[in-house]
């Protein structure tokens, strides 16, 4: 496999690039795009309506580079329908949009319904449980896709992580991330790994990309997203930005755990039927990344499995102990 | 507008002409919230301000010497103007960067530490010169906004100090912005000095004379005989002890102990006599424990302002009447007293109704802050038709 820098090098953004709004806009209005923002919502009446008003405010009334602002609920117990509302968003029951489909509760219908109910070109997705919104959430990832036609699926990441010595940091993905998806990836896409944060909520997308693609209604979305548009696209298609600072609820373990089960039977379902887990001479390496000062760099770290024989099979063995 | 009485027939219907200005004020309100600036360390947070003055295209917008941020919506009529009409806010909070400082808004009210004080008074005073770009509402004379750095607690209003001192304007009339209550009017200044007393157990202490020694006790002393100060009723005074900071753990005798106090009298007489008395009695519990007391004043007002029947008084009431506001005439320490100490006419006014004032659930309600700018705005606009000379 290519080496992955020259693609993080040229697909890996910070949100401040992006800081001429004025620019953004005159560009986006040039390209005649518009651009929806979807915030599934699952009982988040506690940050819902700080999200509606900075984007309101921000990018649709200050510097108009949003389009429309929609929230589209699973069903919440709270009041995150009634805020939202009230702070001049449009509100969507997921399973009102498309009636006629058998309905499906979980995330990934509130960004696959999105696609039907809103009309922008772009479609820009942001979890409603971030408690330190700002506008980069949505212009850190909308502005690649404006300046540059090729790139189809932008993704965000986080969190500068924790400092080490001689200015390298780990480049912190979530525990899943670092666990389960990072590994699944290095083993069987490789190229993927040069996805920071592969499993970040927040992403804006082509319509005709997404339109295209199939989408897991539960925790595997995202993924099923990396490697779908990575099998049709390949790596040109994406872009990345850091958006600094994400703060929100810390999950539990074991929610960590149904959110793995969730994401790895996606995986799977996508590995077969590529033909990739079969066929596949796996690598040993896995690929992590470090940041150094403002450049991602991929550390690739060899890790080889060998197994020793059952010690049935050793000729001393069986002469010592007589069998 | 033509005189006051068409000022207060327009009063209500910009009232109502402000809600639309909802999002834009609170999305400043939370940026604003959001970025903490502990007193000595509010940088980041006018830096922000900064930011939205030069959006709003105000000439002059700049961070001065002292740290304030300042813009200048210039008058309409005479760019060589220099009068002006000053509105301030003051820019620290009492919380430290460490205080999660995240807001959380429903439908009907914000909370968050600082939101009252004084997030929504910078809030709007950002949001001031894109509502009356936005309403054609133009103005005589030049209208400063301050966001005042330093003037809590030990800052001791070195912010709006430097300012008054060092700009190039005739400020002739000032509006000082609090996020609560709605309804307060101060247009005085009552007499204060504000300060701390430290007890130290000195370094060579015997420690073997178990349990007799503790700064703790000692302060403790110096509390109670504060406590027995006769302080007259007319005119009013009192003395706040407001925080205390002392010792290390259960099991050790405190070294250090600090008390925080502020003593407020209606007379200047009474404040330094009670300022004598208590050097007095740091004094006395010295020489009485051995233990080194030492009493640091570091903030001082001298009442003043301006009278009740005053016409900036009188306009402020008038443009409250017809909003319906009922108005609370308390006399202030805060930036208030700079401007009075500078013989200028101010006021210091609430935007909305609050609770928990100075906790980190600081709550401020939405809907009674249209009411609250359209007081602001009202205000400024009599000042600048003249209604109030």
């Amino acid at each position: 496999m290519s080496n992955l820098q020259p693609w993080i090098k040229k697909n890996t953004y910070h949100h401040s690039e992006f800081w001429d709004l004025k620019k953004l806009i005159e560009i986006k209005e040039k390209k005649g795009l518009t651009i929806s923002l979807c915030l599934p919502t699952l009982n988040e009446e506690k940050t819902i309506g700080k999200e509606i008003i900075i984007f309101k405010s921000e990018l649709v009334e200050r510097y108009p580079l949003i389009d429309e602002i929609a929230v589209i609920d699973s069903g919440s117990e709270d009041n995150t329908l009634e805020v939202a509302k009230n702070f001049g968003a449009d509100t969507y029951l997921a399973s009102n949009i498309l009636p006629d489909l058998e309905p499906k509760r979980g995330k990934g219908e509130n960004l696959w319904k999105a696609i039907y109910q809103l009309k922008g070109d772009i479609i820009v997705y942001v979890d409603a449980d971030i408690s330190n919104i700002h506008p980069r959430f949505v212009y850190g990832l909308v502005a690649p896709l404006i300046y540059r036609d090729k790139v189809k699926y932008v993704k965000a990441f986080y969190d500068r992580p924790l400092s080490f010595s001689g200015n390298v940091r780990a480049s912190g993905g979530g525990r899943v991330t670092e666990i389960l998806v990072r590994p699944l990836f290095s083993l069987f896409f490789p190229e993927l790994t040069a996805i920071i944060q592969p499993l970040s909520g927040e992403y804006a997308v082509r319509r005709k990309v997404l339109e295209e693609i199939a989408f897991p209604i539960g925790y595997g979305v995202e993924t099923s997203h990396l490697i779908d548009v990575y099998h049709k696209y390949g790596m040109e298609a994406f872009a990345q930005t850091d958006l600094d600072k994400r703060v929100h609820e810390n999950k539990p373990t074991i929610d960590l755990g149904k959110m793995s089960f969730g994401i790895l039977q996606t995986f799977i379902k996508r590995a077969k039927a590529l033909g990739v887990i079969d066929g596949a001479d796996h690598t040993t390496i896995l690929r992590q990344f470090q940041a150094k000062k403002d450049q991602y760099e991929q550390n690739l770290i060899e890790i080889i499995e060998e197994e020793r024989p059952p010690m049935i099979e050793i000729d001393e063995y069986r002469k010592k102990f007589k069998k | 507008m033509k005189n006051i009485k068409s000022l207060k027939e327009f009063l209500p219907d910009l009232e109502e002409n402000l809600k639309k200005y909802r999002e834009l004020l609170l999305a400043n309100l939370v940026m604003i919230g959001e970025t903490p600036a502990p007193t000595f360390d509010e940088e980041r947070r006018i830096k922000f301000i900064l930011n939205r003055f030069d959006e709003a295209g105000l000439t002059d917008s700049t961070i001065d010497d002292s740290g304030n941020g300042v813009g200048v919506l210039a008058s309409k009529e005479d760019k060589e103007e220099k009068r002006a009409i000053l509105v301030n806010a003051h820019a620290d909070t009492i919380f430290s960067a460490k205080t999660d400082h995240t807001m959380q808004i429903s439908s009907d009210s914000i909370t968050g530490p600082g939101v009252a004080d004084n997030s929504l008074g910078l809030a709007a005073l950002v949001t001031l010169p894109y509502i009356l770009e936005d309403l054609n509402i133009e103005l005589k004379n030049n209208l400063i906004l301050l966001a005042g750095a330093k003037s809590l607690g030990r800052g001791n209003l070195e912010g709006i100090t430097s300012f008054l001192e060092n700009n190039p304007y005739e400020i002739h009339n000032a509006i000082c912005l609090e996020g609560i209550q709605l309804g307060r009017l101060s247009y005085s200044s009552i007499g204060m000095f504000r300060g701390e007393i430290t007890c130290r157990v000195p370094e060579g202490y015997d420690w073997s004379r178990f349990g007799d020694a503790s700064a703790i006790l000692t302060l403790n002393e110096v509390i109670n005989k504060i406590n027995d100060m006769r302080l007259p009723r007319r005119p009013r005074t009192s003395i706040v002890m407001g925080t205390i900071v002392g010792g290390t753990s259960f099991n050790t005798i405190a070294r250090d102990a600090t008390l925080g106090f502020e003593v407020r009298s209606e007379s200047q007489e009474v404040v330094e006599k009670a300022a004598e008395t208590i050097q007095d009695i740091v004094m006395e519990v010295s020489s009485k424990t051995g233990d080194q007391i030492e009493l640091d004043i570091f903030a001082r007002r001298t009442p003043g302002g301006i009278p009740y029947a005053h016409p900036l008084t009188s306009c402020a009431r008038s443009v409250m009447e017809s909003l319906d506001i009922e108005p609370r005439l308390a006399p202030s320490i805060s930036e208030l007293s700079a401007l009075i100490d500078k013989n200028i006419p101010a006021l210091t006014l609430g935007i909305t109704v609050g609770e928990r004032a100075f906790k980190t659930n600081e709550t401020i309600q939405i809907e009674p802050i249209y009411k609250g700018l359209a007081q602001i705005i009202g205000t400024i606009i009599a000042v600048d038709g003249g209604y109030c000379e």
